[in-house]
């Protein structure tokens, strides 16, 4: 159990505290900000890990555009200021099913690896995985970027209603809820 | 470094992501629990990293990093599906939405339409009625 060891068990009890918190509390916003504690955890975790640039993508592009939008989300969908109380299904299934997953996969985990130990790598510094990026993964680099790009149009349309309206409908009487 | 500790944290995170997405009703809400999902992931490829020796040097991390991109490209596309949703039906909950299409003069119904395996989705179910769900956006809550 060294220093590595805790640090990992903290940002880790940190991480999954905050995830339930996020699938449990009836605030959406605090839903929102209980996501920032648990991703800037999972961050921290990949520092430890050696992964510096992975986790300062996920600080800026997680914390920082994610959940900004997610935030925004919440609040263009007006939700209500304090609790909620319909925002549960019955969740006997739901529990049965991710406690499954999550308590099977971990189990799986924990014997696979038992309690052994393995060396740190070297860092994963900007330098070493852009070369790895622009050497290696070139291709499926250049795809992402096309799918982004998709992505990119596809929520432009999905959010302009006279690009793919259909015709009969005018465009004002979309806008009307705020 | 024991790497049993991100990895147990990286499944009770991915359970803790399905719990919410078959929980929540909130549609913005699902959409934070399938982060909380392919955060496990990315944990779980981030220590792959460090455990597994591979041909090619910190392949996982590489992954991670594209499977942030695609979150992020999901995030939008998902972000721009709900907004629109709200914009059509004044509520995003997502166990209201039918997924029948349905003509424009029938009245809103209240639970959930007839269930038909096309799949048209709530874009396909709004474009034939905006007029009717979009004019009483305050009657949800």
């Amino acid at each position: 159990m060294t220093g590595v060891d805790v640090l990992l068990l903290a940002l880790g009890a940190v991480a999954v505290g905050s995830a339930a918190l996020v699938v449990a509390t009836r605030h959406l916003v605090r839903a929102g900000l209980y996501l920032v504690v648990c991703l800037g955890a999972v961050a921290g975790m990949y520092l430890v890990l050696a992964a510096e640039l992975v986790a300062w993508v996920q600080v800026l592009i997680y914390v920082g555009a994610v959940v900004v939008l997610l935030l925004f989300a919440v609040m263009l969908t007006r939700a209500p200021i304090g609790a909620s109380a319909d925002l549960d299904r019955p969740g006997w299934p739901a529990a049965l099913i991710g406690g499954g997953a999550g308590l099977g996969l971990a189990a799986l985990l924990v014997d696979a690896y038992r309690w052994t130990a393995v060396e740190l790598p070297e860092a994963g510094t900007a330098e070493r995985l852009g070369e790895q990026v622009f050497g290696n993964w070139v291709l499926p680099f250049e795809v992402l970027s096309v799918l982004l790009l998709s992505a990119l149009v596809g929520a432009i349309v999905l959010s302009r209603p006279d690009i793919g309206a259909t015709g009969d409908a005018t465009p004002g009487d979309r806008g009307r809820s705020r | 470094m024991r790497p049993v500790i991100p990895y147990v944290t990286a499944a009770l995170l991915f359970g803790l992501g399905v719990y919410g997405v078959l929980r929540r009703r909130n549609a913005v809400l699902v959409l934070m629990a399938v982060e909380l999902m392919l955060n496990a992931v990315n944990l779980i490829l981030v220590t792959a990293d460090t455990t597994a020796k591979a041909v090619l040097p910190h392949g996982g991390q590489v992954f991670a990093l594209f499977v942030i991109v695609l979150a992020a490209a999901e995030i939008g596309v998902g972000l721009a599906i709900v907004l629109q949703l709200y914009r059509m039906r004044a509520s995003v909950t997502v166990d209201e939405i039918p997924l029948a299409e349905r003509p424009a003069d029938e009245p809103v119904p209240v639970a959930a339409g007839p269930i038909a395996p096309t799949g048209a989705g709530p874009i396909a179910a709004g474009r034939d009625g905006p007029h009717v769900f979009g004019a009483e956006p305050e009657g949800q809550r």
